[in-house]
C-alpha cells in the first residue's frame, strides 16, 4: 500500500504502451475497417447502380419492341398497299391485252371474211363463166368478156 | 495451505503486501520480508509483482493486436480479427461520442486503457491463493521462506498503478488545456468562473478541487472497486480449511463473487476508459 517508484514505472510503461498502440495497433485496424466500409458502400452503390441500368435496359428492350412492332405493321401496310397497286396494275393490264387480242381476232376474222367472200366471188365468176360457156356450148373468149364477166361477179 | 499456522489476520496481510524490491539501510538492496521493511523502504522502492504483472498484460494486449493488425485485412476478416474489430469498434464509438474535438492520440489511449484495466482486472479472477502459493513453492527451491515470498497478482489492487495511470492522464489533460487553451485560457478557466473576477479566490478554490479531483477519483475509483473486490476472494478464502460446511460455502461464494465480479472488470475497466476521455473533451473545450 506503500507510494512508491512503481507509480512513477507504471506511468512509463502506460506512456509506452499508449504509444506503441498509437503507432502500430490502432491505424492498420482502423485502416482495414474504413477500407471496408468503403468498399461495402461502393459494392451497395454498385448494385444500386445495376438495379437501375437493368430497368433502363428493360425500358430500352420495351420501347425498341415497340418500334419495331410498329415499324413491322408499317411494312405489312405498305406490303398491302403495293400488292392492291400490283393487283390492280396488273388487272389493268390483263383488261388491255384481252381488249387488243379480242381486236386483233375480229380483225383478222373480219378480214378471213373479206378474203373468203372475195374468192368466193372469184370462184362464182368462174363458175359463171363455166356454166355460160356450157351454155352457150363454145368457149367465150374469157379475155374477150373479162370486164363482162367482173361486173356480173361483182354482182354476185 | 499456509493458513495453518498463521491467523486470518496474517493471511490477510500476507496477500496484501507486494513484492517490493527496495533498498534497506543495513540490507542493501533485498526484497522486503515484511511488510514493516516494505514500509522501510519509502518511495525508491518497486513493487514487483504489480509491475511484472501490469507489464506483462500489457505487452500480451500489444502482441495480441499487433499480430492482428499486421495481418488485417479489408476483406473477409478471421475469427481473431473479428474479435479485435469488435472490441476497437466498442471503443471507436465511445471516442466519436464521448470526444467532440480532433485528436489521433484519444482514442489508441482510450482502448489501451480499456484493454489493460480490463486485463489486470481479470487476474482477480484468477484463485486467490493460486500464484502466490505456486510463487512461494517455487522461490523455496532456491531456499526462500515461502512465508515472506509476496505475490499479488492484480495490479490493479496497488494503488501505485492505479494512480500511476490516472495521474498519466491527468498530465495530458493539463498539456491539452495548456495547449488549445493557451496558458492564459487555462488560468482564467480556473479563476474567472464561476463567480466572476471578484469572486477569484473562491473560483480557484473551486476549480482547483473540480481539477484535481479528476486523477483521484479516476485511480481511487479503480483502486477501490479492485481493492475490496479482491478482499472478498481473500475473506471468502478463509471459510476454506475449516470444516467441510463452510468450505462448501465458500466454494458457493466464490463462485457468485466471481461471476459478479466479471461485471464489476469490465464495467470499472469500462469507466475508466469513458471519464479519460470525458476528461480530455473538457480539455480540449474551449468554450468555458
Amino acid at each position: 500500500m506503500n507510494i512508491n517508484l512503481t507509480l512513477i514505472s507504471q506511468m512509463i510503461a502506460f506512456a509506452v504502451f499508449v504509444a506503441f498502440c498509437m503507432k502500430y495497433v490502432w491505424p492498420p485496424i482502423m485502416k482495414a475497417l474504413d477500407e471496408r466500409a468503403t468498399k461495402i458502400a461502393e459494392g451497395l452503390a454498385a448494385a444500386e447502380r445495376g438495379q437501375q441500368e437493368q430497368e433502363i435496359g428493360r425500358q430500352k428492350a420495351l420501347e425498341e419492341m415497340k418500334a419495331a412492332k410498329e415499324k413491322a405493321a408499317e411494312i405489312v401496310a405498305q406490303a398491302q398497299k403495293r400488292y392492291n397497286e400490283v393487283m390492280d396494275e396488273a388487272k389493268r393490264d390483263a383488261q388491255g391485252e384481252a381488249d387488243r387480242i379480242r381486236n386483233a381476232a375480229h380483225a383478222e376474222i373480219e378480214q378471213e371474211t373479206n378474203r373468203a367472200r372475195e374468192e368466193l366471188r372469184e370462184r362464182m365468176a368462174t363458175l359463171a363463166v363455166a356454166a355460160a360457156e356450157k351454155v352457150l356450148e363454145k368457149e367465150v373468149d374469157a379475155s374477150a368478156h373479162k370486164a363482162l364477166l367482173d361486173s356480173f361477179a361483182k354482182q354476185l | 495451505m499456509a493458513t495453518a499456522e498463521l491467523t486470518a489476520s496474517d493471511y490477510i496481510q500476507h496477500h496484501l503486501t507486494n513484492l517490493t524490491l527496495g533498498w534497506l539501510p543495513d540490507k542493501g538492496l533485498v526484497f522486503a520480508h515484511n511488510a514493516e521493511e516494505a514500509a522501510a523502504m519509502g518511495f525508491w522502492a518497486l513493487h514487483v509483482d504489480s509491475l511484472l504483472w501490469s507489464i506483462g498484460l500489457g505487452v500480451l494486449f500489444l502482441i495480441g493486436f499487433r499480430k492482428v493488425a499486421d495481418s488485417v485485412t479489408a476483406g473477409v476478416p478471421g475469427k481473431a480479427q473479428n474479435f479485435i474489430e469488435w472490441i476497437i469498434d466498442f471503443v471507436n464509438e465511445n471516442v466519436r461520442g464521448s470526444f467532440s474535438a480532433k485528436n489521433d492520440m484519444v482514442a489508441p489511449l482510450a482502448l489501451t486503457i480499456f484493454a489493460w484495466v480490463f486485463l489486470m482486472n481479470l487476474m482477480d479472477l484468477v484463485p486467490v491463493d493460486l500464484i502466490p502459493w505456486a510463487f512461494g513453492q517455487f522461490m523455496g527451491l532456491f531456499g526462500a521462506d515461502p512465508h515472506h515470498v509476496f505475490m499479488r497478482v492484480v495490479p490493479t489492487t496497488d494503488p501505485n498503478i492505479t494512480f500511476g495511470m490516472a495521474i498519466a492522464v491527468f498530465f495530458l489533460v493539463l498539456y491539452y488545456s495548456v495547449k488549445i487553451k493557451g496558458v492564459g485560457g487555462f488560468v482564467g478557466e480556473l479563476t474567472l468562473h464561476p463567480f466572476g473576477k471578484f469572486g477569484l479566490p473562491a473560483n480557484l478554490i473551486l476549480e482547483g478541487i473540480s481539477l484535481l479531483s479528476k486523477p483521484l477519483s479516476l485511480s481511487l475509483r479503480l483502486f477501490g472497486n479492485m481493492y475490496a473486490g479482491e478482499m472478498i476472494f481473500i475473506l471468502i478464502a478463509l471459510m476454506y480449511g475449516h470444516n467441510i460446511v463452510l468450505s462448501l460455502g465458500g466454494g458457493a461464494l466464490q463462485l457468485a463473487w466471481a461471476i459478479f465480479h466479471i461485471l464489476i472488470i469490465t464495467l470499472q475497466a469500462f469507466i475508466f476508459m469513458v471519464l479519460t476521455i470525458v476528461y480530455l473533451d473538457m480539455a480540449h473545450q474551449t468554450d468555458h
